[in-house]
């Protein structure tokens, strides 16, 4: 239940559950996304996409096309030849990027490849017409494994590159070839993360109007990170980036897959310039499971080497990541943060990762809530699992014998991190008190006699969040923040960030609102309009509070220190005190409040020594390191032995994110990411067939998580704040999404433990579970 | 093809293509932007509007049919500037954050509490089966919907 404003405008806000301001609209029906907007003039763009997963290009008829009802343009690979590639920002050594032509040229590489374009006055009729347009296609041998797409003799994706390989990595830390010498024990085990669809509910869409005596291109579009896709929109179509407005309206979900630059972004401001007319393209959600970045595609190695008390000496893994046809914005840096995070919360030195990124004929892959850390925290702690069985040690125990200490913070990993604070015994001893682990354990020992299938699943999780210091990312890893206190005291606050159901409308409020003591209601939060709002990078891993929130908190530092001022020269008082949204002379007991010195401030009749007139303050700040939230997730399961059904009996999330400035957006965030780490242990798989079409290519055949799949959710926390910004907070978007696959799995495999169960790889599908439970039998 | 129809109160006379879906009607012709696209397949529950008091995913549904239909969007649950009981249930609750499933999620829920005016989480769960939230794991809706409930039976 939230508190409501009147109760708590006088006290702080930060750490109250605030109901959300940006909820009026979106509850009422009056957002704005994407398709909500109309132009005058405006044309309708409809796609026309390969339904081969390789193949060369013959010939493309459009003359019939050209000649239907309304049809205003078509256009083809050839007449965007000229437009930039879309583009890969991120760089590894050897890296190979093939050239990525918005429309396809002469060949297509996966089932979905845009290879036409028209555009008609209304979309029923651009789609009637794109049904016209004769492609003779000469399908090639395509490979969707990625495995497959190693061996010798298979097809190449790209004929230039006949191995398949996109790039390789490697990374030592500490000596773990004596590591694996020492060990009493080697456990190995074979992990796949399989492929996700993202499925945010708006899928793509892009509205463009050009200007045409200005040059000037304006783009709205559902984005996570609205400037970097004006400068690089910019690149592509050789536009002044200055003369690209990007306007990002209501984003209904993006999850990681609108942190990305599309081709159809591009396309549209191409089509924009030549029909002289406003076009919109909206993404039908066949197009979306098709063309929209995917998840995960990890096929990982592990081999773990420990002590016989079960202490880790070493890790050693090598992930196969499925790249799909191209790289789109991120992918190939995806992998590479599962290396970063591969020992977990675990104190071990010593780690050997390598990395083949494979091309396949499939939709590339890239950043998906927890890009990368779900892949590795799923790896370790199947493998904590593993180790535990193998040395017959509890589960709990083995995770408390390697926990990096609680005196050894900030913690140097061998993978190069710094973890920046911790208490990883905490929430693990927390949720084992909340789910009676004892009793729990006998109750299952219980249950097991009558023929009951019930499990118990442990995850203690960690995870690289406020991404990130500028060093360790492709664009920036700052973010921007512009306050202006108005001439009447109003607060406005510009956020770089772009959220898009986080509710930083509200927890940037109720920041700015603690700091300068003026109402809530009283502050403004603008994000998502480049024209607006100064360079920001965006929305993503876990970074918009952390990052975003600490360059908001800093601005406001300069105005509190600039109000002071104004106050003191009115007060004539050389010794003020700003509290409680006013200045007060420590000598006479007299104040000014915030708009009193706001009005002083624009009106400017007298000005303070060295000081401009004006409230505003604007704060790029760079972190000088991620932040490491933690936690435990405990599953405890049931499967039907009949059906292999698996059934959640309880599920209890305790999550340390650090300070917590609105406990109920927290609770939101982790019951989605849990909902989607569920999706992923239990339901969801993007299922290519070996010729490379998409088989889960509708909602029909891909089971998202709906309400009656859901378990009730127990969400606790601990608070352990972070050092690395002054607001204490770490991030909490991807944490549910981190933590759970493992917990669920973990005790799906400790349920089939009797039947010498040791590992069974995602989503856990009754079909799988049932033919298991019918070979034990 | 001509249609005469009732949204939100208002009438609305329109000459339209018989294979004009409802829920571009609504959003295109009569220019109600609340109810969303989410599949197109009447899967995911976005495009739920009420058609002569019954929750109709306006996706799979041509305009033609609803030919003298009372129908109800989002758009017509504020009465007289007061928000409907769940629009304050799922704003209290926090039912929602990107809002796109929002509006077909409240009127699912609308139509949930019609036939179960005490819903138990089971009645709520299966009733929204047909509605998917990507953001929330569903847990603030079914608060949500169990608060409107309560305060529903108190108006």
């Amino acid at each position: 239940m939230a508190t409501s404003m009147a109760e708590v405008q006088k006290e702080k806000l930060v750490g109250k559950r605030l109901r959300r301001r940006e909820d009026p609209r979106l509850i009422t029906g009056t957002a704005t996304y994407v398709d909500d907007i109309h132009l005058e003039g405006m044309q309708y763009a409809a796609i026309v996409r390969s339904p081969h997963a390789a193949a060369k290009i013959r010939s493309i008829n459009t003359k019939a096309a050209e000649k239907a009802p309304g049809v205003m343009a078509v256009f083809t690979g050839k007449d965007t030849e000229k437009v930039g590639g879309v583009p890969c920002g991120a760089s590894l050594p050897g890296l190979r990027v093939p050239h990525h032509n918005i429309l396809a040229v002469n060949r297509v590489y996966f089932v979905g490849h845009p290879v036409a374009v028209v555009v008609a006055q209304d979309r029923y009729l651009a789609q009637d017409a794109a049904d016209l347009i004769e492609v003779d296609y000469e399908p090639l041998p395509a490979v969707a494994d990625p495995e497959k797409a190693l061996a010798s003799g298979a097809p190449a994706v790209h004929p230039e590159w006949p191995d398949n390989v996109a790039f390789t990595f490697h990374q030592d830390g500490g000596d773990v070839d004596k590591a694996f010498a020492e060990a009493d024990v080697v456990v190995k085990q074979r992990i796949t993360s399989q492929r996700l669809i993202p499925m945010a509910m708006e899928t793509r869409g892009v509205v463009a109007e050009w200007r045409g005596a200005d040059r000037q291109l304006n783009l709205y579009t559902s984005t996570q990170i609205p400037h970097l896709v004006r400068t690089l929109v910019a690149g592509m179509l050789g536009l002044d980036e200055n003369r690209v407005r990007v306007i990002t309206p209501e984003v209904g979900g993006g999850f990681g897959s609108k942190l990305n630059v599309y081709a159809e972004e591009a396309l549209m401001g191409f089509v924009a310039q030549k029909i002289q007319k406003p076009v919109k393209w909206i993404e039908s959600r066949r197009e979306n499971f098709l063309c929209t970045i995917h998840g995960r595609g990890h096929v990982d190695y592990y081999e773990l080497a420990a002590k016989r008390d079960g202490t880790i000496l070493g890790i050693k893994l090598k992930i196969i990541q499925d790249v799909g046809a191209y790289h789109q914005l991120l992918t190939p840096a995806i992998p590479t943060l599962s290396v970063l995070m591969m020992p977990g919360i675990y104190k071990t030195q010593n780690i050997r990762a390598d990395i083949v990124g494979v091309f396949t004929n499939c939709m590339p892959t890239d950043a998906y809530r927890g890009a990368g850390r779900p892949e590795a925290t799923h790896g370790i702690e199947r493998m904590m699992d593993i180790l535990a069985d193998e040395l017959k040690i509890d589960p709990a125990e083995i995770r408390l014998r390697n926990f990096v200490p609680n005196d050894q913070f900030p913690f140097h990993t061998a993978t190069g991190l710094v973890y920046d604070s911790g208490d990883y015994a905490a929430p693990l001893k927390k949720a084992l008190d909340l789910v009676d682990y004892r009793k729990l354990r006998q109750e299952q020992a219980d249950a097991r006699k009558q023929g009951k299938w019930i499990g118990i699943g442990i995850s203690t999780y960690g995870e690289i969040c406020a991404i990130g210091p500028s060093p360790a990312t492709p664009a920036g890893g700052w973010e921007s923040a512009t306050v202006k206190i108005e001439p009447t005291g109003k607060v406005t606050i510009m956020t770089g960030a772009c959220p898009h159901g986080q509710g930083e409308e509200t927890t940037f409020a109720q920041i700015a609102a603690d700091e300068l003591g003026v109402g809530v209601d009283d502050v403004l939060v603008v994000r998502g309009d480049t024209a607006v709002v100064q360079y920001g990078i965006g929305t993503f891993g876990s970074r918009g509070t952390a990052i975003g929130g600490t360059a908001v908190y800093f601005a406001l530092q300069d105005l509190k220190e600039k109000i002071k001022k104004f106050g003191a020269m009115l007060l004539e008082c050389d010794d003020v005190t700003f509290s409680n949204g006013k200045v007060t002379c420590n000598k006479t007991g007299q104040s000014k409040s915030v708009p009193e010195i706001a009005a002083a401030a624009y009106r400017a009749m007298k000005l303070p020594p060295n000081t401009e007139p004006g409230l505003v303050s604007t704060r790029f700040w760079e972190p000088p390191n991620f932040t490491f939230p933690f936690g435990t997730h405990i599953v405890v399961s049931e499967i039907d032995g009949q059906t292999g059904d698996v059934k959640i009996r309880r599920y209890v999330a305790v999550d340390d994110c650090g300070n917590r400035i609105n406990p109920l957006i927290i609770d939101g965030q982790v019951h989605g990411g849990i909902a989607q780490g569920l999706g992923q242990a239990l339901w969801e798989q993007a299922v290519y067939d070996e010729s490379g079409q998409l088989i889960t290519g509708e909602l029909t055949d891909y089971a998202v998580p709906r309400a009656h799949m859901m378990p009730w959710i127990e969400s606790e926390h601990t608070t352990t704040p972070s050092p690395v910004n002054p607001l204490g907070v770490k991030g909490v978007g991807e944490a549910g999404t981190i933590g759970c696959s493992p917990a669920v799995v973990n005790s799906v495999v400790d349920a089939l433990s009797p039947l010498g169960v040791r590992h069974i790889d995602m989503p856990l599908t009754p079909e799988k579970l049932w033919n298991i439970l019918s070979k034990g039998a | 093809m001509k249609i005469t129809c009732t949204i939100n109160g208002k009438t609305y006379s329109n000459d339209i293509e018989p294979r004009l879906l409802l829920i571009h009607y609504l959003r295109e012709v009569a220019q109600l932007t609340g109810s969303h696209v989410g599949c197109e397949t009447s899967l995911c529950g976005a495009c739920t509007v009420e058609v002569d008091g019954k929750a109709v995913k306006s996706c799979t549904m041509f305009a033609v049919q609803a030919d003298g239909a009372k129908i109800t969007t989002i758009e017509g649950l504020a009465a007289d500037g007061k928000l409907h009981p769940l629009q304050e249930a799922f704003w209290n609750e926090h039912g929602l954050q990107c809002g796109f499933c929002t509006p077909g999620m409240i009127m699912a829920s609308k139509q949930i509490l019609e036939r179960y005016p005490n819903p138990t989480d089971e009645d709520i769960r299966h009733g929204l089966a047909g509605n998917v939230c990507r953001c929330t794991g569903y847990q603030h809706i079914v608060n949500a919907l169990k608060a409107a409930a309560t305060s529903g039976a108190r108006n």
